[in-house]
């Protein structure tokens, strides 16, 4: 029997394994190069000078083809997961520092000086004010890196079988069944789009102080007219 | 009392800030800093709280060293509004205007009563606490800037231009609610402007401070209107100075006649007594109606649609001469309206009689400077 859900015996997973597999390889790295990025873009808001290297060394780590980290890494680590994690939370670093950075540099400059002028001292300041407001940021850089984690994790399937899904592709290679690599492909596309609904989903939990789409905009207006200030009118 | 003494800001590269700058800021009053671009004004706001630490001198708040207090400390009993505001917008207005509150311990409910409170006093609707900042107008986020700078009921607020990014009829809103909120609660404010305008409005003494950070004059806004310290101060003030300075003249001394005002039901013989050029007509209150010609008028039928508009009238008392000598040139005679504080005509005054008040009072002006000096 050659079901699409009939997960060859070698892979040692099922299909929902696979996934759990697939997800922990894939977020594993983000949060890791989340917690690594966050520090990082701090000292390059504090240092200017710091940033354009910095953004230098992880676009020239970004260009390294993950095949050839992986080799290098096997060295090291030998034929394991996290063979496949490290080179993943690098690629995460290029995407989420610039996102921090962006994100630390738009607060406003009044926001910032009135926080240090009522006594903020630099750690509160970072985590109550410059940390919220560059959330929408943060999250849009976390959605691009979570993408492209779910991705790239299927590479890992060249080196013994660390890919999760991926390994479905070698596997429809090896047993001339094709409905496996379709299988691959859905489920990780699947993952993909579910993974960036839920960070959606985080940012509008999150920033309930955004302006929202253009319905609730056009919504503000008639909200507006029912105070009777005379600085509602002019602005 | 804020004393900042002989205090110079020096930057790295050599620029210099504020140049050896003395002042006494009174407690309990507006002290406003204005000057050009580049004088040195926020700087100089910005070293009473620290965000500046100064190259030489000393600013002492209340004859101590404000370096000797723990500086989160000292910037948490100084209120700071700046200019658009500078709201956390991820904050409610509510827990905006908590924030000192909440830093200093106090409870979470006590705070957001403070803010209610707050709000009220700043003439914000409390129906908006639960908005965040971008639903509010630019005047409204300003009011909020205002409440948050109050909130822990500092003896200090420190005020960097915090009304020139709205426009001139918000502006004007805040400014006054500025002065009745400061008439209730006697803050010692140090408001720093460019626009010398809001700094004679404001302001119970006014340092004009100029390029390079020095102080060029530092003086009530009436004496700065009247005595600028020189060329500098006399440009920066303006053409019209003169005309602004009648704005601290009372109009409580001018003397009014009653000889042409007529109510409208007046007898041909009150008419034709009348000697003027022009008659005040007024209604059976004595509220004006308007202006006539002693020919035109026919005693006991006179006809109110032909009159010319009474114009503006003033009250003596509460208004300045400024506004007195203005309702004159705008009325179609030349004459000004006296009313009380029922809208009810208490005389008339001609722009010659408004002038020589004018110049009475800066003679008193004179002899004033002159018994003062040595």
């Amino acid at each position: 029997m050659n079901g699409f859900f009939d997960i060859p015996s070698d892979l040692q997973h099922s299909w929902t394994g696979l996934i759990g597999l697939h997800l922990r390889e894939a977020l594993l790295p983000v949060a890791a190069g989340l917690l690594l990025a966050l520090p990082i873009a701090q000292l390059c808001v504090r240092f200017r000078r710091l940033y354009p290297p910095v953004l230098g060394v992880t676009t020239v780590l970004y260009a390294v083809p993950s095949l050839a980290f992986f080799v290098v890494l096997i060295d090291y680590t030998g034929q394991t997961e996290l063979t496949v994690m490290i080179p993943l939370a690098v690629y995460g670093l290029v995407v989420l520092i610039p996102a921090i950075v962006d994100g630390v540099r738009s607060v406003p400059r009044e926001t910032l000086a009135a926080a240090t002028a009522m006594g903020f001292g630099p750690v509160r300041r970072y985590l109550q004010v410059q940390l919220p407001i560059a959330a929408p940021a943060i999250i849009a850089g976390l959605r691009v890196a979570t993408a492209s984690s779910i991705s790239l994790v299927s590479v890992g399937a060249l080196i013994g079988n660390q890919g999760a899904l991926g390994n479905l592709l070698a596997a429809a290679q090896k047993y001339d069944r094709p409905e496996l690599a379709v299988n691959a492909v859905l489920t990780m596309a699947v993952l993909a789009i579910l993974c960036d609904a839920a960070l959606v989903l985080l940012r509008t939990l999150l920033t309930p102080w955004m302006p929202r789409g253009t319905r609730e905009r056009r919504a503000k207006p008639a909200v507006r007219r029912e105070r009777p200030e005379p600085e509602g009118a002019v602005r | 009392m804020i004393r900042i003494d002989s205090v110079t800001k020096r930057y790295p590269d050599g620029t210099v800030a504020v140049d050896r700058l003395s002042l006494d800021v009174p407690d309990r009053s507006i002290t406003v800093l204005v000057g050009p671009s580049g004088c040195g004004k926020t700087t100089t706001l910005r070293m009473i709280n620290r965000m500046v630490e100064p190259t030489e001198g000393a600013i002492l708040l209340d004859g101590e060293d404000v370096r000797r207090r723990p500086v989160t400390a000292l910037r948490r009993s100084m209120g700071y509004v700046i200019q658009n505001a500078g709201l956390f917008p991820h904050r409610t207005i509510v827990d905006n205007i908590a924030t000192v509150p909440r830093m200093l311990g106090w409870g979470r409910r006590r705070a957001r009563e403070r803010a209610a409170e707050l709000m009220e006093r700043v003439g914000l609707d409390t129906a908006l606490a639960e908005r965040y900042p971008y639903q509010l107008s630019g005047g409204q986020q300003q009011r909020v800037g205002v409440a948050r700078a109050l909130a822990a009921d500092p003896p200090v607020l420190l005020m960097d231009e915090p009304f020139s990014a709205v426009d001139p009829v918000v502006r004007k809103g805040l400014q006054d609610e500025l002065l009745r909120i400061q008439d209730e609660l006697g803050k010692t404010i140090v408001f720093v402007t460019h626009d010398i305008d809001e700094a004679v409005k404001l302001g119970t003494m006014v340092a004009v401070l100029r390029e390079g950070g020095r102080l060029a004059q530092y003086a009530p806004p009436a004496e700065l209107l009247s005595a600028p310290a020189d060329a500098f101060v006399e440009d920066f003030l303006g053409a019209d100075r003169g005309i602004r300075r009648l704005s601290f003249l009372p109009s409580a001394a001018l003397e009014l006649t009653t000889d042409a005002v007529v109510p409208a039901d007046a007898p041909a013989e009150r008419i034709a007594a009348a000697d003027a050029r022009h008659l005040l007509v007024t209604d059976p209150e004595g509220r004006p109606l308007g202006w006539a010609e002693p020919g035109e008028l026919t005693a006991g039928d006179i006809r109110t649609d032909r009159l010319l508009p009474p114009g503006r009238p003033f009250v003596p008392g509460t208004d300045s001469l400024r506004v007195a000598l203005d309702c004159a040139v705008l009325s179609p005679t030349g004459w000004a309206v006296a009313v009380d504080a029922d809208g009810r005509v208490t005389g008339v005054v001609s722009q010659q009689a408004i002038g020589e008040a004018i110049r009475a009072a800066h003679a008193v002006g004179r002899t004033d400077r002159a018994g003062v000096a040595p």
